[in-house]
Protein backbone atom coordinates (compact mmCIF):
# COMPACT_ATOMS: atom_id res chain seq x y z
CA UNK A 1 0.00 0.00 0.00
CA UNK A 2 1.55 3.17 -0.89
CA UNK A 3 1.45 6.60 -0.11
CA UNK A 4 0.03 7.97 -2.90
CA UNK A 5 -3.19 5.96 -3.37
CA UNK A 6 -4.03 7.41 0.09
CA UNK A 7 -3.64 10.45 -0.70
CA UNK A 8 -6.31 12.06 -3.07
CA UNK A 9 -3.79 15.17 -3.96
CA UNK A 10 -0.19 15.13 -4.27
CA UNK A 11 1.21 18.95 -3.91
CA UNK A 12 4.19 17.58 -2.16
CA UNK A 13 7.00 15.26 -4.10
CA UNK A 14 9.67 13.90 -2.03
CA UNK A 15 12.62 12.56 -3.68
CA UNK A 16 15.45 10.85 -2.12
CA UNK A 17 19.23 11.68 -3.57
CA UNK A 18 22.03 10.69 -1.94
CA UNK A 19 22.50 14.29 -0.51
CA UNK A 20 19.66 13.75 1.69
CA UNK A 21 15.77 14.78 0.71
CA UNK A 22 14.47 16.42 -2.10
CA UNK A 23 10.99 18.32 -1.47
CA UNK A 24 9.44 19.73 -4.68
CA UNK A 25 6.52 21.53 -3.29
CA UNK A 26 3.49 22.43 -6.36
CA UNK A 27 3.80 26.24 -6.94
CA UNK A 28 0.30 26.89 -8.41
CA UNK A 29 -1.93 25.58 -5.28
CA UNK A 30 -2.17 27.38 -1.86
CA UNK A 31 0.29 28.03 0.51
CA UNK A 32 -2.08 26.26 3.10
CA UNK A 33 -2.59 23.25 1.40
CA UNK A 34 1.24 22.78 0.85
CA UNK A 35 2.26 22.90 4.39
CA UNK A 36 -0.47 21.05 5.10
CA UNK A 37 0.43 18.25 3.02
CA UNK A 38 4.05 18.78 4.04
CA UNK A 39 3.25 18.13 7.55
CA UNK A 40 1.00 15.26 6.93
CA UNK A 41 3.78 13.47 4.87
CA UNK A 42 6.87 14.34 7.21
CA UNK A 43 4.99 12.97 10.35
CA UNK A 44 3.21 9.59 8.40
CA UNK A 45 6.40 9.04 6.95
CA UNK A 46 9.29 6.19 8.00
CA UNK A 47 11.64 9.49 7.74
CA UNK A 48 10.70 9.71 11.68
CA UNK A 49 11.91 6.37 12.33
CA UNK A 50 15.68 7.11 10.92
CA UNK A 51 17.55 6.72 14.37
CA UNK A 52 19.86 9.21 14.70
CA UNK A 53 20.97 10.36 11.24
CA UNK A 54 20.15 13.95 10.24
CA UNK A 55 18.67 14.05 6.93
CA UNK A 56 19.52 17.58 4.81
CA UNK A 57 16.63 18.62 3.29
CA UNK A 58 16.38 20.90 -0.35
CA UNK A 59 13.46 22.92 -0.52
CA UNK A 60 12.26 23.16 -4.53
CA UNK A 61 9.49 25.69 -4.52
CA UNK A 62 9.05 26.09 -8.33
CA UNK A 63 7.69 29.34 -9.31
CA UNK A 64 6.53 30.15 -5.89
CA UNK A 65 7.29 33.22 -4.21
CA UNK A 66 7.60 33.04 -0.51
CA UNK A 67 6.64 35.93 1.78
CA UNK A 68 9.59 36.01 4.92
CA UNK A 69 6.58 35.28 7.48
CA UNK A 70 5.65 32.10 5.29
CA UNK A 71 9.18 31.38 5.07
CA UNK A 72 9.35 31.09 9.00
CA UNK A 73 6.63 28.51 9.31
CA UNK A 74 7.48 26.28 6.93
CA UNK A 75 11.38 26.07 8.30
CA UNK A 76 9.90 25.92 11.78
CA UNK A 77 7.59 23.23 10.47
CA UNK A 78 10.16 21.14 9.14
CA UNK A 79 12.23 22.00 11.90
CA UNK A 80 10.09 20.58 14.17
CA UNK A 81 10.28 17.28 12.90
CA UNK A 82 12.91 15.01 14.30
CA UNK A 83 16.19 14.33 11.99
CA UNK A 84 15.51 16.82 9.70
CA UNK A 85 17.73 19.81 8.63
CA UNK A 86 16.92 22.18 6.08
CA UNK A 87 20.13 23.09 3.81
CA UNK A 88 18.38 25.34 0.98
CA UNK A 89 15.37 26.27 -0.14
CA UNK A 90 15.58 27.15 -4.30
CA UNK A 91 12.98 29.17 -5.84
CA UNK A 92 12.68 30.54 -8.92
CA UNK A 93 11.62 33.83 -8.39
CA UNK A 94 12.34 36.80 -5.64
CA UNK A 95 11.16 40.06 -5.09
CA UNK A 96 11.71 43.06 -7.40
CA UNK A 97 13.60 44.60 -4.49
CA UNK A 98 15.79 41.57 -4.08
CA UNK A 99 16.33 41.33 -7.67
CA UNK A 100 17.73 44.95 -7.40
CA UNK A 101 19.85 44.11 -4.61
CA UNK A 102 21.36 41.35 -6.54
CA UNK A 103 21.59 43.62 -9.17
CA UNK A 104 23.77 46.44 -7.76
CA UNK A 105 26.33 43.90 -6.08
CA UNK A 106 27.24 42.39 -8.69
CA UNK A 107 27.50 45.26 -10.84
CA UNK A 108 30.39 47.43 -10.81
CA UNK A 109 30.17 51.49 -10.06
CA UNK A 110 32.37 53.63 -11.87
CA UNK A 111 32.98 57.22 -10.53
CA UNK A 112 35.53 59.75 -11.93
CA UNK A 113 36.16 62.40 -8.91
CA UNK A 114 38.58 62.73 -6.59
CA UNK A 115 37.52 62.00 -2.82
CA UNK A 116 39.19 64.56 -1.10
CA UNK A 117 39.57 64.84 3.12
CA UNK A 118 36.42 64.08 4.66
CA UNK A 119 34.86 62.84 2.08
CA UNK A 120 33.10 59.48 1.78
CA UNK A 121 31.88 57.76 -1.49
CA UNK A 122 30.27 54.21 -0.61
CA UNK A 123 28.99 52.23 -3.27
CA UNK A 124 26.96 48.26 -2.98
CA UNK A 125 29.22 46.11 -5.67
CA UNK A 126 32.42 47.04 -7.24
CA UNK A 127 34.16 50.75 -7.33
CA UNK A 128 36.10 51.94 -9.93
CA UNK A 129 37.42 55.17 -8.92
CA UNK A 130 38.90 56.87 -11.88
CA UNK A 131 41.14 59.39 -9.62
CA UNK A 132 42.41 59.86 -6.64
CA UNK A 133 41.89 59.34 -2.93
CA UNK A 134 43.66 62.26 -0.61
CA UNK A 135 44.30 61.55 2.57
CA UNK A 136 41.60 62.03 4.86
CA UNK A 137 39.20 60.55 2.36
CA UNK A 138 37.37 57.34 2.23
CA UNK A 139 35.99 54.63 -0.30
CA UNK A 140 33.87 51.70 0.74
CA UNK A 141 32.48 49.39 -1.48
CA UNK A 142 30.39 45.99 -0.76
CA UNK A 143 32.69 43.99 -2.90
CA UNK A 144 36.12 45.71 -4.74
CA UNK A 145 37.73 48.64 -4.90
CA UNK A 146 39.70 49.83 -7.88
CA UNK A 147 41.59 53.03 -8.27
CA UNK A 148 42.68 54.14 -11.33
CA UNK A 149 44.83 56.71 -9.77
CA UNK A 150 46.58 57.34 -6.08
CA UNK A 151 45.16 55.53 -2.54
CA UNK A 152 46.55 58.17 -0.44
CA UNK A 153 42.92 57.96 2.12
CA UNK A 154 41.10 54.74 3.85
CA UNK A 155 39.87 51.53 1.19
CA UNK A 156 37.06 49.18 2.44
CA UNK A 157 36.58 47.00 0.50
CA UNK A 158 34.34 43.69 1.48
CA UNK A 159 32.62 46.21 3.88
CA UNK A 160 29.61 43.83 4.43
CA UNK A 161 31.98 41.05 5.32
CA UNK A 162 33.23 39.88 1.64
CA UNK A 163 36.77 38.27 2.79
CA UNK A 164 37.71 37.38 -0.69
CA UNK A 165 37.44 41.05 -1.57
CA UNK A 166 40.26 43.14 -3.09
CA UNK A 167 41.59 46.77 -3.48
CA UNK A 168 43.87 47.95 -6.37
CA UNK A 169 45.62 51.49 -7.13
CA UNK A 170 47.75 52.54 -9.57
CA UNK A 171 49.43 54.02 -6.69
CA UNK A 172 48.66 52.34 -3.64
CA UNK A 173 49.90 54.59 -0.90
CA UNK A 174 47.48 53.96 1.65
CA UNK A 175 46.56 55.39 5.19
CA UNK A 176 44.06 52.43 5.93
CA UNK A 177 43.16 49.43 4.07
CA UNK A 178 39.82 47.36 5.08
CA UNK A 179 38.82 43.85 3.63
CA UNK A 180 35.93 42.52 5.76
CA UNK A 181 36.62 43.56 8.93
CA UNK A 182 40.47 43.55 8.96
CA UNK A 183 42.63 46.41 9.09
CA UNK A 184 46.14 47.29 7.86
CA UNK A 185 48.10 50.44 8.35
CA UNK A 186 51.24 50.88 6.64
CA UNK A 187 54.42 50.91 8.78
CA UNK A 188 55.17 54.07 9.58
CA UNK A 189 58.15 53.74 8.31
CA UNK A 190 57.84 54.22 4.36
CA UNK A 191 60.26 52.32 2.33
CA UNK A 192 60.95 53.21 -1.21
CA UNK A 193 57.66 54.11 -3.21
CA UNK A 194 57.02 51.13 -6.20
CA UNK A 195 55.68 52.53 -8.87
CA UNK A 196 53.87 49.71 -10.23
CA UNK A 197 49.76 48.78 -9.49
CA UNK A 198 49.38 47.14 -6.70
CA UNK A 199 46.92 44.99 -4.80
CA UNK A 200 45.80 44.02 -1.35
CA UNK A 201 43.97 40.95 -0.58
CA UNK A 202 43.76 37.97 2.46
CA UNK A 203 45.22 35.21 1.74
CA UNK A 204 43.48 32.03 2.46
CA UNK A 205 43.14 30.82 5.69
CA UNK A 206 45.05 33.74 6.67
CA UNK A 207 43.79 37.23 9.35
CA UNK A 208 45.75 40.03 7.99
CA UNK A 209 45.45 41.82 4.60
CA UNK A 210 48.90 41.17 1.79
CA UNK A 211 49.98 43.71 -0.54
CA UNK A 212 51.47 42.64 -3.34
CA UNK A 213 52.02 43.59 -7.60
CA UNK A 214 48.54 44.03 -8.63
CA UNK A 215 49.23 40.73 -11.36
CA UNK A 216 49.60 38.12 -8.51
CA UNK A 217 45.33 38.87 -8.93
CA UNK A 218 45.33 36.48 -11.84
CA UNK A 219 46.17 33.43 -9.69
CA UNK A 220 44.54 34.40 -6.07
CA UNK A 221 41.21 35.98 -7.19
CA UNK A 222 40.89 33.68 -11.30
CA UNK A 223 36.84 35.02 -10.40
CA UNK A 224 37.57 38.46 -11.08
CA UNK A 225 37.09 37.48 -14.50
CA UNK A 226 33.72 37.97 -15.92
CA UNK A 227 33.98 37.50 -19.17
CA UNK B 1 28.62 93.52 -12.64
CA UNK B 2 32.05 91.83 -11.11
CA UNK B 3 32.82 88.84 -9.54
CA UNK B 4 33.14 88.08 -5.89
CA UNK B 5 35.93 85.80 -5.02
CA UNK B 6 36.69 84.14 -1.70
CA UNK B 7 39.81 83.08 0.03
CA UNK B 8 39.67 80.51 1.77
CA UNK B 9 42.03 77.63 3.41
CA UNK B 10 39.97 75.61 5.92
CA UNK B 11 43.44 75.96 8.14
CA UNK B 12 44.37 79.07 10.23
CA UNK B 13 46.98 80.99 9.84
CA UNK B 14 48.32 80.18 6.30
CA UNK B 15 48.01 83.52 5.33
CA UNK B 16 44.24 84.47 4.08
CA UNK B 17 43.87 87.55 5.02
CA UNK B 18 47.57 88.61 4.10
CA UNK B 19 46.22 87.49 0.59
CA UNK B 20 43.24 89.00 0.34
CA UNK B 21 44.70 92.32 1.31
CA UNK B 22 47.45 92.02 -0.96
CA UNK B 23 45.74 90.72 -4.26
CA UNK B 24 43.20 93.49 -3.62
CA UNK B 25 46.13 95.70 -3.33
CA UNK B 26 47.63 94.43 -6.32
CA UNK B 27 44.21 94.89 -8.65
CA UNK B 28 43.49 98.24 -7.26
CA UNK B 29 47.14 99.17 -8.70
CA UNK B 30 45.86 97.59 -12.19
CA UNK B 31 43.12 100.41 -12.07
CA UNK B 32 40.41 98.19 -11.09
CA UNK B 33 37.46 98.63 -8.27
CA UNK B 34 38.15 96.01 -5.68
CA UNK B 35 36.12 95.97 -2.36
CA UNK B 36 37.60 93.71 0.33
CA UNK B 37 34.86 91.93 2.78
CA UNK B 38 36.00 90.33 6.30
CA UNK B 39 33.56 87.57 6.96
CA UNK B 40 36.01 86.63 9.61
CA UNK B 41 33.28 87.82 12.50
CA UNK B 42 34.62 87.91 16.22
CA UNK B 43 38.09 87.87 14.96
CA UNK B 44 38.49 90.72 12.49
CA UNK B 45 42.16 91.31 11.07
CA UNK B 46 41.64 92.43 7.56
CA UNK B 47 41.42 95.85 8.79
CA UNK B 48 44.53 96.13 10.38
CA UNK B 49 46.53 94.27 7.67
CA UNK B 50 44.91 97.50 5.76
CA UNK B 51 45.50 99.77 8.16
CA UNK B 52 42.20 100.74 8.52
CA UNK B 53 41.37 100.01 11.98
CA UNK B 54 40.56 103.50 13.38
CA UNK B 55 38.46 104.16 10.64
CA UNK B 56 35.74 101.20 11.34
CA UNK B 57 32.23 102.87 12.52
CA UNK B 58 29.94 100.49 10.67
CA UNK B 59 30.71 96.74 10.10
CA UNK B 60 29.34 93.64 8.63
CA UNK B 61 26.63 92.68 11.17
CA UNK B 62 25.83 96.28 11.02
CA UNK B 63 24.86 96.30 7.31
CA UNK B 64 23.08 92.36 7.65
CA UNK B 65 20.57 93.57 10.43
CA UNK B 66 20.16 96.88 8.40
CA UNK B 67 21.26 99.02 11.49
CA UNK B 68 23.13 101.07 8.23
CA UNK B 69 23.33 101.40 4.36
CA UNK B 70 25.82 99.27 3.06
CA UNK B 71 27.67 102.10 1.39
CA UNK B 72 28.07 103.92 4.75
CA UNK B 73 29.93 100.75 6.39
CA UNK B 74 32.04 100.80 4.00
CA UNK B 75 35.78 102.29 4.09
CA UNK B 76 37.85 104.07 1.56
CA UNK B 77 41.65 103.08 1.46
CA UNK B 78 44.30 105.66 2.50
CA UNK B 79 46.09 104.95 -0.64
CA UNK B 80 43.81 104.03 -3.69
CA UNK B 81 40.51 105.62 -4.77
CA UNK B 82 39.14 102.70 -6.27
CA UNK B 83 39.80 100.62 -3.03
CA UNK B 84 36.88 99.45 -0.36
CA UNK B 85 37.16 97.42 2.52
CA UNK B 86 33.78 96.66 4.23
CA UNK B 87 34.79 95.57 8.11
CA UNK B 88 33.53 92.67 10.10
CA UNK B 89 32.32 93.11 13.54
CA UNK B 90 34.78 92.87 16.61
CA UNK B 91 31.72 92.41 18.97
CA UNK B 92 29.62 89.47 17.88
CA UNK B 93 30.22 85.80 16.14
CA UNK B 94 29.59 84.02 13.28
CA UNK B 95 26.19 83.17 13.82
CA UNK B 96 25.21 86.68 13.70
CA UNK B 97 24.94 86.80 10.01
CA UNK B 98 23.13 84.15 7.85
CA UNK B 99 24.45 82.99 4.56
CA UNK B 100 21.14 84.89 2.52
CA UNK B 101 22.01 88.06 3.77
CA UNK B 102 25.57 87.74 2.99
CA UNK B 103 24.84 86.87 -0.41
CA UNK B 104 22.36 89.98 -0.71
CA UNK B 105 25.40 92.24 0.36
CA UNK B 106 27.77 90.62 -1.90
CA UNK B 107 25.24 90.73 -4.80
CA UNK B 108 25.09 94.51 -4.35
CA UNK B 109 28.68 94.93 -3.75
CA UNK B 110 28.97 93.15 -7.30
CA UNK B 111 27.14 96.16 -8.74
CA UNK B 112 29.68 98.86 -7.76
CA UNK B 113 32.68 97.00 -8.14
CA UNK B 114 35.09 94.74 -10.77
CA UNK B 115 36.04 92.96 -7.75
CA UNK B 116 34.64 91.75 -4.50
CA UNK B 117 37.46 89.51 -2.31
CA UNK B 118 36.24 87.96 0.23
CA UNK B 119 38.16 87.09 3.38
CA UNK B 120 37.31 83.69 4.81
CA UNK B 121 37.62 82.42 8.20
CA UNK B 122 39.24 79.19 9.40
CA UNK B 123 37.07 76.62 9.80
CA UNK B 124 34.19 74.68 7.70
CA UNK B 125 31.31 76.22 9.97
CA UNK B 126 29.01 79.02 9.91
CA UNK B 127 31.59 81.38 8.94
CA UNK B 128 32.75 79.52 5.76
CA UNK B 129 28.95 78.72 4.56
CA UNK B 130 28.55 82.78 5.25
CA UNK B 131 31.61 83.95 3.31
CA UNK B 132 31.10 81.51 0.65
CA UNK B 133 27.57 81.94 0.25
CA UNK B 134 27.90 84.88 -2.18
CA UNK B 135 30.72 84.42 -4.23
CA UNK B 136 31.34 83.16 -7.69
CA UNK B 137 34.93 82.21 -7.47
CA UNK B 138 37.46 80.78 -5.03
CA UNK B 139 40.94 80.83 -4.03
CA UNK B 140 42.31 78.49 -1.77
CA UNK B 141 45.67 79.40 0.38
CA UNK B 142 47.49 76.34 1.28
CA UNK B 143 51.49 76.46 2.61
CA UNK B 144 53.59 74.05 2.21
CA UNK B 145 52.50 71.52 5.10
CA UNK B 146 50.82 68.34 5.72
CA UNK B 147 48.27 69.85 7.32
CA UNK B 148 47.76 73.01 5.97
CA UNK B 149 46.97 70.59 2.62
CA UNK B 150 44.46 68.09 4.23
CA UNK B 151 42.52 70.98 5.24
CA UNK B 152 42.80 72.80 1.86
CA UNK B 153 41.59 69.72 0.40
CA UNK B 154 38.75 69.21 2.37
CA UNK B 155 37.80 72.84 1.33
CA UNK B 156 38.08 71.83 -1.96
CA UNK B 157 35.95 68.99 -1.65
CA UNK B 158 33.15 71.54 0.09
CA UNK B 159 33.54 74.44 -2.91
CA UNK B 160 32.92 71.76 -5.12
CA UNK B 161 29.85 70.88 -4.11
CA UNK B 162 28.42 74.52 -4.61
CA UNK B 163 26.64 74.77 -7.73
CA UNK B 164 27.33 78.89 -8.24
CA UNK B 165 31.06 78.75 -7.56
CA UNK B 166 33.83 77.73 -10.31
CA UNK B 167 36.24 75.19 -9.94
CA UNK B 168 39.01 76.57 -7.19
CA UNK B 169 42.45 77.92 -7.54
CA UNK B 170 45.27 77.45 -5.52
CA UNK B 171 47.52 79.74 -3.92
CA UNK B 172 50.76 77.56 -2.15
CA UNK B 173 52.05 80.14 0.47
CA UNK B 174 55.46 80.77 2.47
CA UNK B 175 57.20 78.25 0.34
CA UNK B 176 60.54 78.18 1.98
CA UNK B 177 63.09 77.30 -1.22
CA UNK B 178 65.77 75.74 0.72
CA UNK B 179 63.57 73.66 2.54
CA UNK B 180 61.61 72.55 -0.89
CA UNK B 181 64.80 71.15 -2.38
CA UNK B 182 66.07 69.63 0.10
CA UNK B 183 62.83 67.58 0.50
CA UNK B 184 61.86 68.77 4.02
CA UNK B 185 58.95 70.69 2.96
CA UNK B 186 55.97 69.19 0.23
CA UNK B 187 57.36 70.85 -3.11
CA UNK B 188 54.63 72.23 -4.94
CA UNK B 189 54.06 69.63 -7.56
CA UNK B 190 53.51 67.12 -5.12
CA UNK B 191 50.84 69.66 -3.72
CA UNK B 192 49.54 70.36 -7.14
CA UNK B 193 49.13 66.73 -7.72
CA UNK B 194 47.25 65.74 -4.18
CA UNK B 195 44.72 69.07 -4.73
CA UNK B 196 44.36 68.57 -8.28
CA UNK B 197 43.38 72.21 -9.45
CA UNK B 198 44.85 74.73 -11.17
CA UNK B 199 47.92 76.37 -9.73
CA UNK B 200 47.15 80.30 -9.26
CA UNK B 201 50.37 81.39 -7.84
CA UNK B 202 53.19 80.83 -5.46
CA UNK B 203 54.30 83.18 -2.92
CA UNK B 204 57.69 82.82 -0.72
CA UNK B 205 58.40 82.82 2.38
CA UNK B 206 59.38 86.70 3.29
CA UNK B 207 60.12 88.68 6.37
CA UNK B 208 59.12 91.66 4.68
CA UNK B 209 55.33 90.31 4.51
CA UNK B 210 55.57 90.87 8.23
CA UNK B 211 56.42 93.81 9.23
CA UNK B 212 54.36 95.19 6.18
CA UNK B 213 51.26 93.65 7.57
CA UNK B 214 52.41 95.40 11.41
CA UNK B 215 52.64 98.57 9.49
CA UNK B 216 48.95 98.21 8.03
CA UNK B 217 51.15 98.51 4.76
CA UNK B 218 49.99 95.11 2.15
CA UNK B 219 53.48 94.37 0.92
CA UNK B 220 52.05 94.57 -2.76
CA UNK B 221 52.74 98.70 -2.47
CA UNK B 222 56.77 97.55 -2.14
CA UNK B 223 57.81 97.07 -5.78
CA UNK B 224 61.14 95.64 -4.71
CA UNK B 225 59.68 92.58 -3.00
CA UNK B 226 59.73 89.03 -4.23
CA UNK B 227 56.39 88.47 -2.24
CA UNK B 228 54.91 92.14 -3.64
CA UNK B 229 55.77 90.50 -7.18
CA UNK B 230 54.41 87.18 -6.79
CA UNK B 231 51.05 88.74 -5.43
CA UNK B 232 51.03 91.23 -8.34
CA UNK B 233 51.32 88.44 -10.54
CA UNK B 234 48.50 86.51 -9.20
CA UNK B 235 46.32 89.39 -10.08
CA UNK B 236 47.33 89.77 -13.29
CA UNK B 237 46.25 86.14 -13.50
CA UNK B 238 42.90 87.11 -11.91
CA UNK B 239 42.81 89.97 -14.44
CA UNK B 240 43.16 87.04 -16.97
CA UNK B 241 46.80 87.45 -18.35
CA UNK B 242 49.33 84.50 -19.01
CA UNK B 243 51.99 85.33 -16.21
CA UNK B 244 55.13 82.37 -15.93
CA UNK B 245 55.59 81.18 -12.22
CA UNK B 246 58.16 83.41 -10.30
CA UNK B 247 61.50 80.97 -9.95
CA UNK B 248 62.03 81.58 -6.28
CA UNK B 249 65.72 80.19 -6.93
CA UNK B 250 68.05 82.20 -5.11
CA UNK B 251 70.63 83.30 -7.16
CA UNK B 252 73.83 81.20 -6.71
CA UNK B 253 76.69 82.35 -8.27
CA UNK B 254 77.95 80.94 -12.13
CA UNK B 255 79.93 78.02 -10.37
CA UNK B 256 76.29 76.45 -9.06
CA UNK B 257 75.19 76.90 -12.34
CA UNK B 258 77.82 75.06 -14.36
CA UNK B 259 77.21 72.33 -12.02
CA UNK B 260 73.65 72.51 -12.77
CA UNK B 261 74.23 72.59 -16.41
CA UNK B 262 76.07 69.07 -16.55
CA UNK B 263 73.62 67.48 -13.32
CA UNK B 264 75.84 67.64 -10.72
CA UNK B 265 73.98 68.49 -7.37
CA UNK B 266 74.58 71.62 -6.43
Amino acid sequence: MSMVQKQTQHFVTIKGTKDGLNLILDDSCAFRDVINELDEKLSARHIQQTEGHTITVTLKLGNRYLTEKQERELRAMIQSKQNLEIDRIDSNVMSRDEAEEERKRSTITSVARTVRSGQVLEVEGDLLLIGDVNPGGTVKAFGNIFVMGALRGIAHAGAYGDIKAVITAAVMKPSQLKIADLISRPPDQVGASIHEAECAFVKDGQSEISVDRVQILTKVRPNLTRL
Amino acid sequence: MGDAIVITSGKGGVGKTTTTANIGTALALSGKKVCLVDTDIGLRNLDVVMGLENRIIYDLVDVAEERCRLHQALIKDKRFEALYMLPAAQTKDKSAVQPAQMKKIIDELKQDYDYVLIDCPAGIEQGFKNAIAGADKSVVVTTPETSAVRDADRIIGLLEKEENIEAPKLVVNRIRNHMMESGEMLDVDEIVSILAIDLLGIVGDDDTVITASNKGEPIALDPSSKASIAYRNIARRILGESVPLLSLQEERGVFSKVKKFFGMRS
